[in-house]
């Protein structure tokens, strides 16, 4: 099964982003903020990435470039966790090569529904 | 099928009697005899060396380490007014504890002659403490249990436990 | 798939606590005139979680607070809105707001409704300049889209840009969605692949044409593109009545059949989650348990992993000491005795780093502080400025709990009676803004935490002249500077002139210093006429170990605290001084002090009766001084303190117990108890 990369620097999205793709099969690596998850992504390969926008020590946006950047991200999807307010961020996030979004608030069962999308 | 039914009503009597039954540790103070609600007893140890505890009344003998805890060591003769007893390795102390109200676990030992028995007594069988001859005032009495023809006393553990209330009876 | 998602709520609510003092603590640093947009950022951020974290966990009513605050800092962040007093001043009661609403939520209660529409007010106000309510208009948008149904089915024409797989899209998945909403015929154009040799693997060069057949929403083909609108150029338009014909016929029957069925099957499904949540959020609100959180503490992880190291240490020296053991010879003695001291060294380790654990950095009391400044310096007309030090100092997590009130009394105290208002400040020279320091340190074996200012001080004649008016001194008394300062730590001693709601309002520094001195410390004034005061509070850095003294009395032993002891005297005849009915006193240099018999007051029989035939032991116990006459001093060593009060009762004189290396029970003194109880 897929392995997908969380990053999200608030604790309890973490873990609910974590428990419910870990509940449905899935391998879930967890970072806390995107220098984290950057270091955590030059280690290990990943079949998906789904990051928040807003955190400090690189926010979701800048992660999603820099993970590009690096081969093994090139085609990846990569899916920005982001609230209503923030729909300018999409195009940001579309322009750093953001793959898609889920909007927050998503229950366990909108994430895995977008998750198995992308995934297949 | 008339048998059956019997028999299901005797297991049903016997079922209840099982419920109203309850068991007490026994034990004797000089000539009396008393009882404390197995469940609230913790253990049961032979007397040690106890660290006094300054002006307190001399029933309160001292404390001692029951694995960490600091615990109380009461002796029930004393504080029933019958006498002292000179200890020996052979003085037993009941170890006795219960829940308080904010949950916590409260642990008290106390010293008495000898412990005699576990008995079985039916809950409808308890009579009241009447205001009789004894020394023991009738505060720490929850009930009378007559187990083969031997009057039992029955102690209400609670308040035996607390300690607070006599400490500020001392006091005023 | 269900997933009970109250298992995230305490994490939930504790990392929004820690947002919301992240904020209070940002909005208070705030530099009106030169605001650093990294903060606002903090602050926003903060803001943003706990909006993103309500929502999702079902909390709307504060994602929709959480909302309107959002929207503020946001704008504040763009520079698209000025840095005001007045929207820190609604900001910060906003996060008081949320405060209150996220307790209430965590402890099962019914939010303050009235309340938290008050705040939202506010906030929507200095948003708008008025209360009006865009964001309902908002959502009434949002919740009645234009429906465009069409029966027959659509045309799409697709072509992705080149980068579109470069974003981690891919035509295939986007396909394979569309097929589940209908009947999907695609036709792929190859005019855009280049030649073989300019040929780049990486780029798309295809573009596709679709047809959907099926009873099917714009919405939902919508929502599939929606990631890639602008990676590609899209057109979709309704099938019209004639060029219907050709694909459905042209299709075979049974793919017909069998695609819309999964379609079909699939919208029940998406049906049936989606309103799953909305009943459990209903249920949740009304079933919810009052349960109270266990108290937890926060651990940094250096601590845990210096733990594991000791525990592996302490292993390695089990191992060698069981090698030793196992077929020990008396040529082993000194590996046993080497292993032994080893042992005790790790142990001791082991014992500091569990007690560190404990330990919490005193900014846990300390972040409040400003806000409290903040609000009563704006209360009083009175500019202060608050000054922080050593924060990170660390101590005992009950010394944290515990320490709050006092503090925020002394700080009340010198906020309203001591800093002087601006404009008197100015008449005598002194700067206009006021300073109050709060410094924390460690010395020795304890935590001293100072509260100064540069406030009024204290006026010693009119301390006294009040003392004597309320009947707690004589007249002719003669007292010293130090005595005088005491003095407010009388029960039934203030000194303001008049009872105002920041202070003063009944509960007197006597409650103060009870406080610290139940937890084993004691508080310290010095002051001066026109430059300002200084309360200083001295607390043991843990109340779970000490530093004892073990002293025998008779053929008991007890445990005095070692920094209650000044110093031990043989005490010879003629030091000594008798006062009829005013019991005994001992000259130690300049000055007499009173002797505590040890085994008078404990009532225990000993040899020593003597006064020369002991020792006294010079104590302090706040401040009162006093020889505590004993047989010996045994030796100095750390002990766990047990409470006796768990299952006995409070002693006078006595402040705990502990166990001693052989198993028995020490008594551990109460200083100040001791004094009190050899007055009686």
């Amino acid at each position: 099964m897929a392995t997908i990369l969380a990053v999200d620097d608030s604790a309890s999205m973490r873990q609910m982003v974590s428990f419910t793709l870990k509940g449905a099969g899935y391998t879930v690596v967890e970072a806390v903020d995107g220098v984290d998850a950057l270091n955590k992504a030059k280690t290990q390969k990943f079949d998906c990435v789904v990051t928040d926008v807003n955190m400090p020590n690189k926010d979701g946006i800048t992660l999603i470039k820099d993970l590009r950047a690096l081969p093994d991200f090139k085609f990846i999807p990569m899916l920005m966790l982001t609230t209503e307010s923030g729909m300018d961020k999409k195009q940001a996030g579309k322009a750093a090569g953001a793959t898609g979004w889920i909007v927050k608030p998503f229950n366990p069962d909108q994430l895995l529904k977008t998750i198995k999308k992308v995934l297949g | 099928m008339a048998e059956e039914a019997k028999q299901i009503e005797n297991e049903e009597a016997e079922e209840k009697k099982i419920e109203n039954l309850v068991q007490f540790l026994s034990f004797t103070l000089g000539d009396e005899e008393y009882g404390v609600d197995i469940l609230s007893v913790q253990e049961i140890r032979s007397w040690e060396p106890v660290s006094r505890i300054p002006n307190v009344p001399d029933y309160e003998k001292g404390v001692v380490n029951l694995r960490g805890a600091i615990v109380p060591i009461i002796d029930l003769r004393e504080r029933f007014g019958l006498g002292h007893l000179e200890y020996s390795p052979l003085t037993v102390v009941v170890v006795l504890q219960m829940q308080t109200k904010e949950g916590q676990a409260r642990v008290m030992g106390v010293v008495v002659d000898s412990v005699s028995d576990v008995i079985d007594v039916d809950k409808k069988t308890i009579q009241d403490a009447p205001n009789f001859g004894t020394k023991v005032s009738t505060e720490f009495i929850n009930g009378l249990a007559s187990v083969n023809d031997r009057m039992v006393m029955i102690l209400d553990v609670e308040k035996l436990l607390k300690l607070d209330d006599l400490g500020d009876e001392d006091e005023s | 798939m269900s997933i009970d998602m109250e298992q995230f709520h305490q994490v939930f609510f504790e990392e929004s606590f820690e947002g919301l003092d992240i904020m209070e603590t940002g909005l208070l640093n705030l530099d009106m005139g030169d605001v650093d947009e990294e903060d606002i950022n903090t602050i926003f951020r903060a803001a943003h979680s706990i909006k993103g974290g309500s929502g999702t966990f079902g909390f709307t009513s504060v994602s929709d607070f959480t909302h309107v605050m959002e929207t503020l800092l946001d704008e504040m962040r763009d520079g698209r809105r000025q840095v005001t007093q007045v929207a820190i001043d609604v900001l910060l009661g906003s996060v008081d707001c949320l405060k209150e609403m996220l307790t209430a939520i965590q402890d099962g209660e019914d939010v303050d409704t009235a309340r938290v529409s008050e705040y939202q007010k506010a906030l929507e106000v200095e948003l708008n300049g008025s209360s009006s309510e865009p964001q309902v208009t908002e959502e009434i948008v949002k919740e009645s889209p234009v429906e465009v149904i069409s029966e027959q089915g659509w045309q799409i024409a697709f072509s992705p840009h080149s980068h579109l797989l470069k974003t981690g899209n891919d035509p295939v998945r986007m396909f394979r969605e569309l097929s589940s909403l209908g009947n999907l015929k695609t036709t792929v154009d190859l005019q855009g692949v280049p030649d073989f040799y300019e040929l780049d693997p990486e780029e798309c060069h295809l573009s596709w044409k679709l047809e959907l057949v099926g009873n099917i929403q714009e919405q939902e083909i919508d929502d599939i593109f929606d990631w890639v609108e602008d990676d590609c150029d899209l057109s979709i338009q309704t099938i019209s009545d004639q060029s219907i014909e050709a694909p459905v016929v042209s299709q075979p029957q049974i793919e017909a059949v069998e695609l819309p069925s999964q379609a079909e099957s699939e919208k029940e499904n998406t049906i049936a989650i989606s309103t799953k949540p909305k009943a459990k959020k209903k249920a949740k609100e009304s079933t919810k348990p009052a349960a109270k959180t266990s108290s937890s503490i926060r651990v940094d992880t250096g601590k845990i992993d210096t733990l594991i190291n000791m525990v592996g240490e302490l292993v390695i020296t089990q191992s060698m000491l069981s090698l030793v053991g196992e077929n020990f010879e008396l040529n082993k003695l000194d590996q046993l005795t080497n292993g032994l001291s080893q042992l005790e060294r790790h142990t001791r380790e082991l014992q500091e780093s569990v007690m560190n654990i404990r330990m919490l950095p005193i900014n846990f009391v300390f972040s409040r502080f400003p806000r409290l400044v903040h609000d009563l310096s704006t209360k009083l007309d009175k500019k202060i400025e608050l000054v922080l030090i050593g924060e990170n100092t660390e101590v005992d997590k009950t010394v944290v709990e515990l320490l709050s009130d006092p503090l925020v009394h002394l700080v009340r105290n010198s906020l309203d009676h001591g800093i002087e208002m601006p404009a008197d400040r100015v008449a005598i020279g002194k700067p206009e803004t006021g300073t109050i320091t709060l410094e924390a340190y460690h010395r020795g074996g304890n935590i001293v935490i100072e509260v100064r200012d540069d406030g009024k001080g204290l006026n010693k004649e009119v301390l006294k002249a009040k003392a004597i008016e309320k009947g707690l001194i004589e007249e002719d008394a003669v007292l010293t500077d130090k005595q005088i300062f005491e003095l407010i730590f009388m029960a039934g001693f203030s000194t303001a002139e008049k009872l105002t709601d920041v202070s003063g309002r009944g509960v007197g520094m006597d409650v103060v210093r009870r406080n610290i001195q139940s937890l084993g410390g004691n508080i310290e004034i010095s002051s001066e006429l026109g430059k300002g005061s200084t309360i200083a509070i001295h607390l043991p850095l843990t109340l779970a170990i000490l530093d004892g003294q073990s002293i025998a009395v008779g053929g008991e032993r007890f445990i005095i605290p070692l920094g209650a002891i000044l110093e031990s005297v043989n005490v010879t005849e003629e030091m000594i001084n008798r006062v009829a009915g005013k019991g005994e006193t001992f000259r130690l240099r300049d000055e007499y002090l009173p002797i505590v018999r040890m085994h008078e007051i404990f009532d225990i029989k000993t040899e020593a009766t003597k006064l020369t035939e002991g020792l006294v032991v010079v104590v302090d116990g706040q401040g009162m001084r006093c020889g505590l006459f004993i047989d010996d001093l045994l030796g100095q060593q750390q002990v766990v303190i047990k409470s006796l009060e768990a299952n006995y009762r409070k002693i006078e004189g006595v402040s705990g117990a502990t166990i001693l290396g052989d198993g028995s029970v020490a008594l551990i003194l109460d200083i100040p108890g001791l004094v009190r109880l050899s007055n009686q």
